[in-house]
């Protein structure tokens, strides 16, 4: 294989673990758009608090390096799992504090109070982990798949344990809140409160309940997002959830907003553009690539790739 | 609550509602007992489906009672007073776009657990209409208009209530459609559901119902027997737009 085509599969493929992660965080701006209209624009810090939560847990316990055995098995699960309960309860009170009151307030009011709760939740950050850029220490074990698993000789493509991790968390947790928002009835009921949220109340939905749940698994997979970045690029700081969330919020526009494939969609394109980007173009014009495709978008398709066009509900 | 055998089901007294300072309901008293098809009539603007939102819960009155088996409901939201037993078809249908119809009534359900009650009933809203059945998998927004009507009845009946509230079932209806949804009425009654039902079409509604109510400006200002009505002058020159 060549250089060239094996340094442009390794670029495909660096743009879909980019893509991987943006899809979850971007799950959460889609989901919580879909039901009450907000730009949570606070969403992106979810992903930094998954990532010092959890980073918080491993210290706490004084797990070894590298994970193995039932550290590996059955302490890693468990701190998922704690991690997303968390960033989901979080994600929970700050609709509780901060926009539910403002519930039948012009859309502008919320809007401004979530860019103040961003402001508010990266400064806590700053006070709690500091304001630089924080080691995440290698916990996951990272082995070489093609030359130590396959015997195989590429001069440059790299793939490792760590790669099979960030897919294997993050496929299934993207499938299967597709599956739960498609086919449970709590997730029809969701869908439900998203179209029409008096006629909800009507057929029985308690709609607070279902705002509050959306909430906590927007929040959820926001955090585990970013206990997968954490294990997987091992650095962060405090504003991360910034410059992730930003791009996060793209996708889901990108895909059509409040469109739950669309967000996974969007996530994908834009974890490729910015990989090919970085490569080909020079890291510092990525995101002015990502962004003048989303303006071509926004100008000529609004509703996104996959969102809805307005007909159907016009009927 | 039982006066000669009659049960009272639902009872408002000197209701009043706003939107915002707009006085839209201005002291509406009404009852209407367990089994029958009551109606309101009234021209547009008077207050009916006002009146049917404030009931459902779906707003409250800032003044008055209503009591529904007994117990005072006006403080109770829309979402726990279906489980109570009161479902209904709003205004202009509403049901859920991008729902398959099946899941549009699957939410009809919602607040049963009940699983084969609920496949039963299904079953009885297809027989009701066949139409639904055969497009179960289409979405609701792709419904004609007659069809949507028959979902949003059926989604109603699918919280097997015991009070079902029709806002204007027939609005926009073909003439064939709407004697099968008048025909529909009749029959869901008979099987003993009881049936607050607004309609403009005030003569097809005084042919089903047993007794009427008519509203001008948010209050009462006729109640009589069906039949009565019917021969009513004020109601004949206005409502069933006699010269
Ligand atoms: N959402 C609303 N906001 C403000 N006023 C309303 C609203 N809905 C209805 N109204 C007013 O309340 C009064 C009663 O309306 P409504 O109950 O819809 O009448 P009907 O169903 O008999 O046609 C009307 O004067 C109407 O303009
Ligand atoms: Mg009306």
């Amino acid at each position: 294989m060549s250089l060239e085509l094996e340094l442009f599969i390794q670029q495909v493929f660096n743009g879909l673990t980019i893509g991987a992660y943006l899809g979850l965080i971007a799950l959460g701006y889609t989901m919580v758009y879909g039901i009450i209209e907000l730009i949570n624009f606070a969403h992106g810090d979810l992903f930094a608090f998954g990532f010092f939560i959890s980073l918080t847990i491993f210290t706490a316990l004084g797990i070894p390096r590298p994970l193995e055995g039932f550290n590996l098995i059955v302490v890693l699960p468990l701190i998922f799992v704690v991690t997303m309960l968390l960033s989901g309860g979080l994600n929970v009170l700050i609709d509780r504090v901060a926009y539910k009151p403002l519930r039948n307030a012009p859309r502008l009011a919320p809007l401004i109070t979530a860019v103040g709760m961003s402001f508010a939740l990266e400064a806590l950050f700053a006070i709690w982990q500091g304001p630089s850029q924080i080691n995440y220490p290698r916990y996951f074990p990272q082995i070489d798949i093609l030359r130590d698993w396959m015997g195989l000789e590429p001069q440059l493509l790299f793939i490792t344990t760590k790669d099979l991790f960030l897919f294997g968390v993050t496929i299934p947790l993207m499938v299967g809140l597709t599956l739960f928002v498609d086919r449970t009835k709590l997730g029809k009921a969701m869908r439900a409160a998203a179209q029409d949220r008096e006629a909800a109340s009507m057929v029985g939905i308690n709609v607070d309940r279902i705002i509050a749940t959306t909430f906590f698994v927007g929040g959820a997979l926001a955090g585990a997002a970013g206990l997968v970045w954490g294990l997987y690029i091992n650095s962060g700081r405090f504003l991360m959830g910034f410059e992730a969330g930003l791009m996060a919020f793209t996708a889901a526009v990108l895909g059509g907003i409040g469109n739950i494939r669309g967000a996974v969609l969007g996530a994908f394109i834009i974890g490729l553009l910015k990989a090919m980007g970085d490569q080909y173009i020079g890291g510092a014009w990525s995101r002015i690539i990502i962004f003048a495709v989303l303006i071509l978008l926004l100008v000529f398709r609004p509703s996104g790739i996959l969102g809805s066009t307005q007909s159907i509900e016009k009927v | 609550m039982t006066t000669n055998g009659v049960k009272r089901m639902l009872e408002l007294e000197n209701v009043h509602s706003y939107y915002g300072n707009i006085h839209a309901l201005q002291g509406i008293s009404l009852y209407v007992n367990e089994g029958e098809i009551v109606t309101l009539i009234g021209a547009n603007g008077a207050g009916k489906s006002t009146t049917i939102r404030t009931i459902s819960g779906i707003m409250h009155p800032r003044e008055g009672t209503i009591m529904f088996d007994g117990q005072p409901i006006h403080d109770i939201p829309a979402h726990d007073l279906v489980g109570q037993g009161i479902a209904q078809s709003p205004e202009g249908r509403r049901i859920f776009p991008r729902l398959t119809v099946r899941d549009n009534l699957e939410m009809g359900a919602y607040k049963r657990s009940d699983a084969a009650g609920i496949k039963e009933d299904l079953e009885m809203v297809f027989t009701l209409f066949p139409r639904l059945k055969e497009r179960r998998m289409q979405m609701g927004g792709t419904l004609s208009g007659g069809e949507q009507q028959m979902l949003a009845i059926g989604r109603a009946l699918m919280a097997r209530p015991r009070l079902l509230l029709l806002d204007e079932p027939s609005m926009g209806l073909a003439p064939v459609l709407v004697e099968l949804i008048f025909e529909t009425v009749q029959r869901i009654n008979q099987t003993g559901t009881t049936i607050l039902l607004v309609e403009q079409n005030a003569l097809m509604a005084l042919e089903v119902a047993k007794r009427g109510y008519v509203l001008q400006t948010g209050t009462v200002v006729l109640q009589d027997d069906a039949a009565a009505l019917m021969k009513n002058e004020m109601v004949r020159k206005v409502y069933l737009g006699e010269t």
